[in-house]
């Protein structure tokens, strides 16, 4: 049953049905001319959303408040040293209740897990989780489903490798949760250290995809429709050797790519570092870029829906 | 049969059928380690018992339990019963249930979990099995361990 968006909090990508997913990509479908500056609409005319960023992340700070401006809203929020004050002091409890006396949607992002269900304990307003810590950050989840839903047409059925950093990795594990939901075939391809999290196998497995486990990327990607990659992060290895042997072994390049189908999209929540080869950048494989412009559309369309001017 | 070794008690609670080994923490539980009881506690410890082979039983004069104790007994000594005693005789018995969602009463395990911050707020966490107990935390979803020792 859908309670219905207006008011909601976006805390996690489990709190929403598959049903109610795909509502929101439809929505964000329809918001594309507008995000492009194609087509104007101004229906959150005289709403304010708040960003309260306790960690930076110049992307989805920019793209959130990119959205609340092309549908007409403005946009206030704290400047870094003023976060930093607030660091140091107030509790998060009391930052939310006194923001909320002056804007109608809060965005946060803070390094701590669960910040952004506790913030929406203390305020009425919709709370919108855009990242909490090793948490939950469920627009990027939404972004991707977009973006493949969007380039493949479908996403059940679709063969997903997610590649890199399974272990840590922070919008994989919500991404390989949502998929699983929607009925795609995974695939999970990571050195046996940072390999998917048994909670996430078992997740998915309760799904009923077919799934599989390995090392090999090669092999992986022959019959993919769909090649997620994210990045391996040099702290986790105390032996610089055995990093530099890990990420020459997923490097993504136009030779490896050879080897795949010819509709094969590779897809990167970035920043990327040395992951993916700038060589591909201009093939029609690469659409990390296109995914990130999505973000836009997608926000849009939950801020439309959570401020209910679209049902 | 009564099964009664140290002296009865008038008024107050017994606590029966405890897992085995749990008494000193459900001592633990309603502060009776602390100096600053004034009843007397008797504590029974591996007791024989008919529904499972061995028990501990704890019994507290004076005293009937809050709810938040029960709650707490329930994580320690999930087929505990709770007996009130009023003028030696066994007045009301009921058995501890597990909570659906244990709200106050845990610690949560992740340390950057914002439940261990200085935020104003309780703990709440969601059972997710009785047997074995599975608890998993509202806020950062992580899955309790060694939950008798994250009682509060
Ligand atoms: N006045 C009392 N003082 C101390 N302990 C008591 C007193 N009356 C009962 N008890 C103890 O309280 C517990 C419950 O008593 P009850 O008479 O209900 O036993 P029971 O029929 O064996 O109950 P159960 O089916 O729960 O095992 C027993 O452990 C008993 O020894
Ligand atoms: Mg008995
Ligand atoms: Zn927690």
């Amino acid at each position: 049953m859908s309670q219905g968006f207006e008011g909601r909090d976006i805390i996690s990508i489990h709190d929403f049905s598959r049903k109610e997913i795909e509502h929101i990509l439809d929505v964000s479908k329809k918001m594309i001319p507008i995000a492009k500056g194609e087509a104007q609409d101004f229906s959150l005319k005289g709403k304010i959303l708040s960003p309260i960023f306790f960690e930076p992340s110049t992307r989805t700070r920019l793209s959130f408040e990119t959205a609340m401006n092309r549908l007409g809203g403005s946009v206030v929020g704290f400047s870094d040293p003023e976060i930093t004050s607030l660091k140091k002091g107030e509790t998060l409890a009391d930052t939310i209740r006194m923001v909320e006396s002056y804007s109608d949607v809060v965005v946060l992002r803070h390094p701590m897990e669960g910040a952004a269900k506790l913030a929406a304990d203390f305020t009425e307003k919709p709370v919108i989780n855009a990242g909490d810590g090793a948490g939950q950050h469920p627009t990027q989840t939404m972004l991707d489903l977009f973006t493949i839903w969007m380039e493949k047409g479908a996403i059940d059925e679709k063969n997903v490798v997610l590649v890199g950093d399974l272990k840590y990795g922070r919008t994989v594990h919500s991404l390989a949760c949502a998929l699983a939901k929607f009925g795609a075939n995974l695939t999970f391809v990571a050195p046996e250290v940072l390999q998917m999290p048994k909670e996430i196998i078992d997740y998915v497995q309760e799904q009923g995809v077919s799934y599989s486990q390995s090392d090999n990327l090669e092999k992986a990607i022959e019959s993919a429709d769909v090649l997620y990659v994210t990045r391996i992060q040099g702290e986790r290895f105390p032996d610089p050797a055995e990093y530099q042997k890990v990420v020459g072994t997923y490097r993504v390049d136009n030779e490896l790519l050879k080897g795949a189908g010819k509709d094969i999209i590779v897809m990167h929540p970035l920043p990327r570092v040395d992951e993916i080869h700038p060589d591909v950048d201009g093939t029609p494989h690469a659409v990390y870029f296109k995914q990130a412009f999505n973000g836009v559309p997608v926000r849009m369309a939950l801020l439309a829906l959570i401020l209910g001017v679209v049902k | 049969m009564k099964e009664i070794k140290v002296a009865p008690i008038k008024n107050g609670t017994v606590i029966d059928h405890i897992s085995c080994g749990m008494a000193f923490k459900v001592l633990k539980i309603l502060g009776i380690s602390d100096a600053n009881v004034d009843s007397t506690v008797s504590v029974l410890m591996h007791v024989p018992s008919k529904k499972t082979e061995w028990k501990d039983i704890v019994k507290v004069e004076d005293k009937e339990l809050e709810p938040i104790e029960v709650d707490k007994i329930s994580l320690v000594a999930p087929d505990a019963t709770i007996n009130i005693i009023r003028n030696f005789e066994v007045v009301e018995k009921k058995t501890v249930e597990l909570p659906d969602v244990a709200v106050g009463i845990l610690k949560c395990g992740n340390p950057n979990c914002v439940t261990n911050s200085r935020e104003p707020v309780r703990t709440e966490f969601v059972l997710k099995s009785r047997n074995p107990i599975q608890l998993s935390c509202s806020y950062c979803g992580r899955e309790l361990e060694n939950i008798v020792d994250h009682i509060i």
